[in-house]
């Protein structure tokens, strides 16, 4: 059952990050998308008895915190030069 | 009996918070949709006997992760039109290239997921044991988070020099 939890908010962040248009929304459902794996890792864990998925959640917890650390400044800067934070407007970053 | 009515309760509510934060509209009630989800997710780990988790997950995620994201929102709170209008051009392909992963991801899962062992590995989880492993079995891991934290911090300082720089 956990597993089905796990997998349905990994769906629903890659869908958020897929059809919403604010940044902010699309970062936060990044997050819910690595909140899926955790509690799948923890499942996993759990049923096997091996504490080894625990601690990969730790290091999921750090690369989490590490990323928002470094993707609100960058958004900060992008909706500071271009005043919009819908994606539509970033287009020009396209290569 | 208490406890799996308490886990239901638990999941539904991380799946009911995750729902909503596809269909509101200002990113403030996303992100407290989005608490809500950790905060539920708390309470599946709290139930699963992996306590150290939960309080870490209630921690670093709700107390730093979204405290920070909320003050991003407050700070950015530009009005304009992705408030209202939700949901870019891609939301037909994205739904239905969506739902065929969901398809081949539940079929490859209910074939090959191991039967679970039973019994449960409230021990191995505990406080004591636990960081006891950590710190000796994975020292390596854990030096490399560190390494990893100090370039994260470099990285947002260069970041904000860039802007400074280029604002004058």
């Amino acid at each position: 059952m956990l597993v089905a939890v796990s997998f349905a908010l990994f769906a629903l962040g890659l869908l958020g990050v897929i059809v919403r248009r604010n940044v902010l929304v699309m970062l936060m459902c990044m997050e819910l998308m690595l909140n899926g794996v955790n509690l799948s890792l923890v499942t996993f864990s759990q049923q096997m008895a091996n504490a080894a998925g625990a601690v990969l959640v730790f290091l999921v917890f750090v690369v989490a915190t590490a990323e928002i650390s470094s993707a609100i400044p960058i958004v900060l800067l992008l909706v500071r030069h271009k005043h919009a934070m819908d994606i539509g407007a970033y287009a020009d970053l396209k290569g | 009996m208490i406890d799996t009515l308490l886990l239901y309760l638990f999941a539904g509510s991380a799946v009911t918070a995750a729902a909503l934060m596809l269909v509101l509209h200002h990113p403030m009630r996303v992100a407290l949709a989005l608490i809500a989800t950790m905060i539920s997710l708390a309470g599946v780990y709290a139930l699963l006997g992996v306590h150290v988790i939960a309080v870490f997950q209630v921690l670093i995620y709700v107390g730093a992760v979204m405290v920070f994201m909320v003050y991003a929102i407050m700070l950015l709170d530009v009005r304009e039109h992705s408030y209202t209008r939700r949901f870019s051009r891609l939301l037909v392909p994205g739904v239905t290239a969506l739902a065929i992963f969901l398809a081949i991801v539940a079929h490859g899962l209910w074939r090959e997921l191991p039967p679970p062992r039973g019994g449960r590995a409230g021990a191995l989880f505990n406080v004591v044991e636990f960081s006891k492993m950590f710190l000796s079995d994975y020292w390596l891991h854990f030096e490399l988070v560190s390494v990893l934290l100090i370039s994260a911090v470099v990285a947002a300082l260069a970041i904000l020099k860039v802007g400074r720089r280029k604002h004058g």
